[in-house]
């Protein structure tokens, strides 16, 4: 089960991603250059986040012509999970890989702070280790997360299910007190329509290994790795 | 010598955070009568050709593939001697 884990000159969450993998998942992980064509053998791509190319022009926008992220394409319309949080979503919808925008933060500060969530969606091979329903706390930090997507697209992703986080207070209540970035229906998280490449704004990889404060992103790195054990065992 | 001049704005329906705090910050200081305000960004390119149609077919292609996020974002640009 081989994990790869991209880096774009400006990615400072890499590390984290590469050691939740390494070291709390006990799985092999390496990194991938954005200037690799070849992906090797793996599994699972992480899109890590940070300020790629100095976030210029917009956040992804120069990243996702990388040469890297045509492989990360062609293994995605293959079936490979893809997940991007915070700048790796950006990525991704800048790619078209994830549709929507990611635009400035309503209240215009760079956010940095341990966020509620509300898991909308535990059928997928993201999110399989929660509950619906279930309320997690995961940091974010990002001044771009303000989700935003033309109101046909919202109505057919809300229909899909396409919605796995939404932004919520502790008690799990979702309403416009408790967005912290004006995103269209508190949306944190999305997967794509065939299930496979997940954008999120919060980060799983700091909230994975319980000596670091928080432990309820590891969820989603577990639910990866269960969904392709099960895989591998029928590819056998 | 021809240069593009191209304006990107956040499409017309999106909240501009930016714009609303520009507003705020002029009308703090006494500027009254400001029905709204938008930020965009302006990108200047200086190109090679003498050719005005292959720069605007160019150019086009730019804003299409980079400049601008159709998603979110309209653009607009003119061709001018540099």
């Amino acid at each position: 089960m081989n994990w790869g884990v991209l880096l774009f000159p400006g990615s400072n969450c890499a590390e984290d991603c590469f050691h939740v993998i390494d070291k709390v998942l006990g799985k092999p992980v390496s990194y991938l250059w954005h200037k690799d064509t070849e992906l090797g053998d793996v599994d699972a791509i992480i899109i890590p986040g940070g300020f790629s190319y100095g976030d210029h022009l917009r956040p992804g926008a120069i990243a996702h012509l990388s040469p890297v992220m045509t492989s990360v394409k062609a293994f995605a319309e293959k079936g490979g999970l893809v997940i991007g949080i915070c700048n790796g979503f950006q990525i991704l919808t800048e790619s078209r890989m994830l549709p929507g925008s990611l635009i400035q933060n309503k209240g215009i500060k760079f956010l940095c702070q341990d966020q509620s969530l509300r898991i909308e969606n535990a059928d997928t091979p993201f999110t399989s280790e929660y509950s619906k329903g279930d309320v997690v706390v995961l940091p974010i930090a990002h001044n771009e997360g303000n989700y935003y997507a033309k109101p046909e697209t919202i109505v057919e992703m809300e229909g899909n299910n396409q919605i796995l986080f939404r932004y919520c207070n502790v008690e799990g209540e979702v309403s416009n007190a408790t967005n912290p970035n004006g995103s269209i229906n508190n949306i944190a998280g999305i997967v794509n329509r065939t299930g496979n490449v997940v954008g999120m704004m919060p980060h799983p990889e700091r909230s994975s290994d319980a000596v670091l404060g928080l432990s309820d992103g590891k969820g989603v790195f577990v639910s990866m790795l269960k969904y392709l054990e099960v895989k591998h065992g029928k590819d056998q | 010598m021809l240069k593009a001049i191209v304006t990107v704005m956040l499409k017309k329906g999106i909240f501009d955070p930016q714009g609303r705090a520009v507003q705020n910050g002029l009308e703090s200081i006494g500027f009254d009568g400001i029905n709204s305000v938008r930020v965009g960004k302006q990108i200047e390119i200086a190109l090679e050709t003498q050719d005005k149609s292959t720069a605007e077919a160019s150019v086009h292609n730019m804003c299409d593939k980079m400049l601008a996020n159709p998603v979110v974002e309209s653009y607009s640009f003119e061709i001018v001697e540099a």
